[in-house]
């Protein structure tokens, strides 16, 4: 019998289908992932590229040819080998910073939201406090302290300077989770509080953690660049914003050596925005009010919840039940994440 | 919560930021290891340009300004009297001159051009991104992504890309600086007009970032605006599309009040960088050589007008809004 196979076929099938769909991951996903994805692959290929970034190939601004793509910096240096480890640095201090600050900005939205009371108001204080002293300041003044800033402690200021707005926006949603019936249901089985908020306020609260982290490590990449600009970069360390910098200090912009200055400052722009689009489009999938102008997926969805419906009836119609309305539409979120710009 | 309390409680906070933010404009430099005069002092020899003459009236000043021989608490209020009395000191690397003297010559160039910049773009971005969200389709995909790309671009990146392509291969502008050389700052129609053709790429490059920001958020307000259950109550009474705009349109509005707002606060130190890649004489350039020449008490200045400008945006947007919508008074019962 035929048509038994293919529906058990269609059973089987149509729940990981459906998962899938309901992800509903669109192209500018796709696109991010594949911005963010080639600007890791271009850092790691400086690995295996046969020139270092300290090696002098040549003079001051040799322009491309001559077996280098890129030509040279003001040091002689090829463009493409320092450019690959500049950006692996500067991913380095994104990825740290963006560490450091998510998690303080997570635990300290978590406690207050959670706890709340006057230890709320001390730790909403501390926040706003801190979110209103501009975070550039601090940077330029913690930075001119350090006397050698490596990229690690440049990595760690930048994270401790830039938690504020992700702890405000997470205290909001905790303190929403926080009133919810599950979590009276741990605390009276006796869960601590590093339990209930680990296992039972968190995950309502990843989704936005993840969106926060990725602004976090792209504004933490930025903020390297403008520190570095401005002379303040890791000493003795190449990344995105100390090669600009030399670049800007050699004339490279007025002496017209394009291949110095433009490199680094397309794969700032591509990381920034490639960042940004991955969070747009993972606000896209976490928030379902967002997601609008997708005529043909929601032609498409229609279709198939009006095939699944002529599915049901007819088998309805066979042992003679009444059918149910299908399960369909979307789900929506209670809360809209409260994003803040970091940058 | 009585208006009253709501801006005193909001001023307590203020003050309070105020005083840290100070603080560590004054402790920061002080955490140097070793005697910051002496590191300052070394730095200026290695330098060789300054006698030895000119080292001991910088030292002296210094101590004297800062009472280096006091206690750190005496210190802390001796730099507060100054600052309260507007007295920033005297800069190292160009000792005679006074930092009220250096920070005064560069304020007004960083105001021209950022002021009208935040201004214009905030006009269009928010028409901008007003349309894309009314029209929706195409129309608004194309848009949000221009403008996703454009405010996510950090702004001195398009300076860079800007100054290169028009002002070095095409040669269409002039490549740095703010007026002629050999013209000095003047209001004569001559000079404006010279500073004029200087003026438009910095402009430019502050503008179409600052469009593209303003666009994705007005775009952004206004769909969660028509989403929201009024817009759908209004339809069911009959009430015409027009009108329903003009609720969604109004709404959408107030963030976007705010954002200006803290635009015009952050105006002093938003646009460090550019200033650096047009070599434009205003407070960026002239942080840049303050750090290149460990001229801290032009820095700690700086960092300091930063600062209270940021303080007082922030203080006068939610006075405004605690006044405006007595909804926000009433929420926070807290600092929340």
């Amino acid at each position: 019998m035929s048509t038994v196979n293919t529906s058990m076929a269609e059973e089987t099938a149509a729940p990981r289908a459906n998962t899938l769909r309901s992800f509903n991951v669109s192209a500018r996903f796709w696109v991010a992932l594949v911005i963010v994805a080639g600007v890791i692959l271009m850092s790691l290929a400086g690995f295996v590229y046969p020139t270092g970034p300290a090696e002098k190939v040549g003079s001051l601004y040799d322009p491309p040819g001559n077996g280098l793509l890129m030509g040279t910096d003001n040091f002689g240096h090829d463009v493409i080998a320092v450019l690959m480890a500049g950006t692996r640095t500067s991913l380095i201090i994104g990825l740290v910073a963006g560490i450091v600050a998510t998690t303080i900005g997570v635990g300290v939205g978590l406690l207050a939201g959670y706890v709340g009371g006057w230890f709320e108001e001390l730790l909403m204080g501390v926040t706003n406090v801190v979110l209103a002293i501009p975070a550039i300041v601090v940077l330029i003044l913690i930075s001119m302290s350090l006397p050698n800033s490596t990229i690690w402690s440049l990595a760690i200021v930048i994270g401790i300077t830039s938690w504020p707005w992700t702890a405000r926006a997470v205290r909001a949603q905790a303190s929403s989770v926080a009133t919810r019936e599950h979590i009276d249901v741990a605390r009276l089985s006796g869960v601590r509080l590093p339990g209930i908020l680990l296992k039972d306020v968190l995950p309502y609260i990843l989704s936005y953690a993840v969106m926060a982290f990725v602004l976090q490590v792209a504004g933490a990449i930025l903020a390297e660049a403008a520190l570095s600009m401005l002379g303040l970069g890791p000493s003795g360390v190449n990344s995105l914003g100390t090669q600009l910098h030399w670049a800007l200090a050699f004339q490279a912009v007025a002496s017209g050596a394009w291949w110095a200055f433009l490199p680094p400052t397309l794969v700032l722009t591509l990381v920034s925005f490639g960042f940004l689009l991955l969070q747009a489009s993972l606000d896209e999938v976490f928030n379902p009010r967002l997601r609008r102008g997708k005529r043909k997926q929601m032609k498409q969805a229609a279709a198939r919840r009006e095939e699944e419906a002529r599915l049901l009836a007819e088998q309805a119609v066979a042992p003679g039940a009444p059918a149910g309305p299908g399960a369909g539409g979307t789900h929506e979120h209670p809360e809209r994440s409260e994003a803040g710009d970091p940058v | 919560m009585k208006l009253g309390r709501y801006i005193a409680r909001k001023s307590i906070w203020y003050l309070v930021a105020l005083v840290a933010a100070v603080s560590l404009n004054f402790l920061l430099p002080r955490l140097v290891p070793g005697n910051p005069v002496d590191v300052i002092v070394s730095n200026l020899s290695r330098g060789g340009s300054v006698t030895s003459e000119q080292q001991q009236k910088v030292y002296e000043s210094y101590v004297a300004e800062f009472g280096l021989d006091q206690p750190l608490w005496q210190q802390f209020f001796t730099y507060l009297g100054k600052v309260f009395t507007g007295d920033l000191g005297t800069s190292f690397a160009y000792y005679p001159a006074s930092v009220n003297e250096l920070v005064g010559q560069a304020l007004p160039w960083s105001i021209a051009i950022q002021l009208p910049a935040i201004l214009v773009g905030w006009i269009l971005g928010n028409i901008i991104g007003a349309i894309a969200a009314f029209r929706g389709g195409n129309w608004d995909r194309s848009v949000f992504t221009t403008s996703l790309f454009l405010s996510a671009m950090p702004y001195y990146c398009l300076s860079i890309i800007l100054l290169y392509v028009f002002a070095v291969a095409v040669g269409f502008f002039p490549v740095g600086g703010a007026y002629s050389l050999g013209l000095t700052p003047e209001l004569s129609i001559s000079f404006l007009w010279d500073a004029l053709s200087y003026y438009w790429l910095p402009f430019l490059s502050l503008v179409i970032v600052f469009i593209g920001g303003q666009a994705v958020g007005m775009r952004s307000m206004a769909i969660y605006e028509l989403g929201g259950d009024y817009v759908n109550y209004a339809r069911a009474m009959g009430i015409r599309d027009n009108k329903i705009t003009q609720y969604i349109f109004r709404n959408a509005m107030l963030p976007q009040i705010t954002g200006l707002a803290l635009a015009i606060g952050t105006l002093v130190g938003g646009a460090l960088i550019t200033e650096l890649v047009f070599s434009y004489p205003g407070v960026g350039t002239l942080l840049f050589n303050a750090i290149a020449a460990n001229d801290y008490p032009v820095i700690q200045a700086i960092t300091l007008i930063i600062t209270v400008a940021v303080l007082v945006a922030n203080f006068a947007v939610e006075i405004v809004y605690g006044i405006v919508d007595p909804r926000i008074r009433a929420a926070q019962s807290g600092e929340k």
